[in-house]
């Protein structure tokens, strides 16, 4: 049960729900918009989220679109984890998106509510920041198309009253190698220790990491570092010099063992990736 | 407050509610189905799972206004059931508390995936937490679910 009360609206367009947004706002209330609102119930119980009017956007067409067009392949925003996951159009994004939370959860759970939300883990952005994808952005300007690697700096920068419709991926990138693997402090569900998405595309390997630090990133400087010539080893100690600062240290894991973890994977993954793995 | 129209176990249920409530709160204290169990209230034990449109949900994550419109199926609407009786032969339950959740979500997993492999049982079942920790005899009971519904299945072919 919440511990307060809020009005629930339930747009069908995306006009209607930027103008929802603006009009409650110049009411006086402070709306939010909904998709799986999971993040919205549970910390809102705990009196973290607090809200007078939720805009829920899952029955707007265009943020439950799920399809490939003119070579790119379009996902909405609204769409659930496992609707994502059970289409497998994008199977590095399947993967990341199995790794959030449980089977359940992610009935529920949708990619733009984990892109959006305030538990920093966001998972669901790996893929796309490897695949430099595009988001399409709803505002009271109407719609506008981003790179996610302008508009995604630690989390989704949008402008108040904007909301997240789609991502746009290159076909390209839907079949291209790539490993994707969560490690845990225990057992097969919980919070990341560290979630490392790794893509090899024609010219290079591209590396984003979440858990590591308090947002996810897509790690250039280590790509940079990891495509120097010379051992592999050597390569993934560079690229180590190169993680953003501070690294996490809390009860999943102190900073000292998440890099012991990462270098590990490093060398594990990007030698799969590599064809030198036994 | 709201009033409209929940589909509940093939019944229209008229109840009011408000839009903030979740559909956990609305089963238990408006509707008086307290099969689903309040556990963690925050998504991760799944004592609360329903099944929304076939698809199982945890219905703490919930709001019931969401539920306007779709298909909800509690434990109540289960009686008797194939799934039932296979937790009572495997004793896939100690304390009890879980076993609705776990019955829930295990019905939508034969619905969904009939022939679901031990990948997929897995999945499904790492959503719902046993305090008693009773997982091996809850997944025999699924395995059996499974062999059952394979044997039904061969024994119609031959029938043809």
């Amino acid at each position: 049960m919440q511990t307060y009360d809020f009005d629930y609206y339930l747009p069908k367009t995306v006009e209607e729900g930027i103008r929802l947004f603006q009009q409650l706002e110049g009411e006086g209330k402070s709306p939010v918009y909904y998709s799986g609102g999971t993040e919205i119930i549970t910390l809102g119980r705990l009196n973290l989220v607090e809200t007078n009017a939720v805009i829920d956007i899952k029955t707007i067409s265009e943020c439950k679109e799920l399809t490939v067009r003119n070579n790119r392949l379009i996902v909405g925003s609204a769409l659930s984890l496992t609707a994502v996951e059970e289409r497998n159009l994008f199977p590095l994004l399947s993967k990341a998106a199995s790794g959030v939370a449980d089977h359940t959860a992610r009935n529920k759970i949708t990619v733009g509510g984990n892109i959006c939300g305030q538990i920093f883990y966001r998972e669901a952005v790996l893929p796309f920041l490897l695949a430099d994808s595009d988001a399409v952005i709803a505002g009271k300007n109407g719609l506008r198309k981003a790179p996610v690697h302008q508009v995604f700096n630690r989390k989704l920068m949008l402008q108040k009253g904007e909301f997240l419709v789609q991502l746009h991926t290159d076909q390209r990138y839907l079949t291209m190698p790539y490993v994707c693997v969560k490690r845990r402090q225990q057992w097969d569900t919980g919070y990341p220790l560290i979630t490392l998405a790794v893509l090899k595309t024609k010219t290079e390997i591209r590396l984003a990491v979440s858990g590591l630090c308090s947002f996810p990133f897509r790690a250039f400087e280590m790509e940079k570092a990891i495509g120097q010539g010379g051992p592999l080893p050597d390569r993934v100690q560079e690229a180590l010099r190169h993680v953003p600062q501070p690294v996490l240290d809390d009860v999943e894991g102190s900073s000292g063992y998440r890099m012991f973890v990462l270098e590990h994977m490093l060398e594990d993954l990007i030698s799969r990736l590599e064809g030198n793995h036994p | 407050m709201i009033t409209a129209r929940l589909t509940v176990n093939g019944e229209q249920r008229e109840v009011a509610f408000r839009p903030s409530a979740t559909l956990l709160f609305v089963l238990r204290e408006k509707l008086g189905l307290t099969g689903a169990k309040p556990g963690c209230l925050n998504g991760d034990c799944g004592a609360c799972t329903v099944n929304v449109n076939g698809t199982a949900m945890k219905s703490c994550l919930m709001l019931a206004v969401e539920g306007l419109n779709q298909t909800i199926l509690t434990i109540e609407g289960l009686k008797d059931s194939p799934v039932q009786h296979a937790f009572i032969e495997h004793f896939a339950f100690q304390c009890g508390y879980c076993t609705p959740g776990f019955i829930m979500n295990i019905n939508s997993l034969l619905k969904k995936y009939p022939e679901a492999d031990d990948y997929t049982i897995k999945e499904f079942l790492s959503s719902n937490i046993c305090r008693c920790t009773g997982y091996q005899e809850i997944e025999k009971a699924v395995k059996s679910l499974l062999k059952m519904n394979r044997e039904d299945r061969a024994g119609l072919q031959q029938d043809v």
